[in-house]
């Protein structure tokens, strides 16, 4: 899932300031399981603001709703009517959430109130940790199910490089050696031989380097009378 | 108790099975402790959310009590943990919004240390009296009936 963390209260305070009519919008999908802006947080987030601005003698008018995802049309058009009465939308649903009630409201000026993280998981309660880059190629069937490309620090295709120390990363030493754990795991699967097949540059166009990404599936697509 | 000040409001949220025990206790043995105080019965201080803390400030509490039981001895094995750390959470939020830390507190009261809870409420009175009424309020007391931010019934 996709995870990330409120923005420091400061900075969210400047995102709004010039704004009366404030609408807090939570999604109901990521980022509330990472608690970070789902229906709780947003009520939170929204009360705090309430506060600070009523003893900043600026009271402002908090509101808060959250839908099911940020990221689809559909539970975005059911709260047109709370986001056309707000003079800003503090959206605390990823960086995606943002864009799309960008891009359905042309005329609402939107504010983001997390910064979108990386692409992970929950290791453990309160702990969450990457795992995966989207870099549009995945190469973890080489990589017994542990990507190089979002956990060595180099994205090395060959590892490991001299900086692995004691199952380490030199980068920090709380971070594993990713190639530790891929060189690890394959020897308890018998399949170390897998490592002697030097992997050539990936090709990194389906990734950033080759600029916004798309996918059309065309037997999934609407036609046109439809 | 004669230099109570009463308008201050402090809401108590206490779990069923040790700190609203004790203050039923506390009325049983006829101890008397400071009418500001209005407590709201949880069934465990794991149940104790963030929202209800921001929602009874909103509201013009002047402080929030949590109490629950003494640690390791939790009904529910860990949830006066959960809820030390939900507090240590509402202390940074309170810094955030511009309210002083100090107005929330979290209290480990047995069902049988009455005078404790006693001890506890006069304590958190101290507390109020000394860095004074929470300045959200619109009028000079605060709503009771608000300031639970539990829904009723």
């Amino acid at each position: 899932m996709i995870i990330a963390e409120q923005k420091p209260f400061e900075e969210i305070k400047n995102l709004i300031e010039p704004a009366q009519r404030v609408l807090v919008v939570g999604c109901g999908t990521c980022v509330t399981v990472c608690f970070a802006g789902g229906a709780r947080e947003a009520a939170i987030l929204a009360a705090s603001l309430r506060m600070a601005s009523k003893l900043n003698g600026d009271p402002k008018e908090v509101t808060d709703v959250t839908v099911q995802r940020q990221c689809e049309w559909e539970y975005l058009d059911t709260i047109a009517e709370q986001i056309n009465e707000a003079d800003i939308v503090l959206s605390i649903g990823c960086g995606i959430g943002v864009q799309a009630i960008a891009e359905r409201y042309p005329k609402t000026w939107v504010v983001p109130g997390l910064n979108t993280a990386f692409l992970g998981l929950p290791a453990e309660q309160g702990v969450w940790v990457e795992r995966c880059a989207a870099c549009g190629d995945c190469i973890l069937g080489l990589t017994a199910g542990i990507c190089p490309i979002a956990r060595c620090s180099k994205s090395l295709l060959n590892g490991p490089c001299g900086g692995s120390q004691d199952g380490h990363c030199e980068v920090n030493e709380e971070i594993p050696c990713a190639w530790q754990l891929i060189y690890d795991r394959l020897q308890s699967l018998g399949k170390l031989e897998m490592l002697y097949e030097i992997r050539p540059p990936k090709n990194w166009r389906t990734s950033r380097d080759g600029g916004p990404r798309k996918i059309v599936r065309p037997d999934l697509r609407l036609s046109e009378e439809e | 108790m004669s230099s109570v000040n009463v308008d201050y409001q402090i809401v108590a949220f206490c779990c069923q099975y040790c700190a609203y025990a004790a203050a039923d206790l506390a009325g049983g043995l006829r101890l008397q402790y400071p009418p500001n105080v209005k407590i709201v019965q949880i069934p465990c201080t794991g149940k104790m959310d963030v929202l209800y803390a921001l929602q009874a400030f909103e509201s013009g509490a002047d402080a929030v009590m949590v109490a629950g039981c003494m640690p390791g001895d939790c009904h529910f094995l860990e949830g006066n943990f959960n809820a030390v750390r939900r507090v240590e959470r509402v202390k940074d939020l309170l810094r955030q919004i511009g309210l002083e830390a100090e107005r929330i507190r979290m209290f480990h009261i047995s069902s049988s240390m009455a005078s404790q809870f006693v001890a506890a409420t006069e304590e958190m009175l101290r507390t109020v009296e000394a860095i004074g009424p929470n300045p959200l309020r619109v009028s000079g007391k605060a709503h009771p009936q608000e300031t639970c931010g539990l829904p009723s019934g």
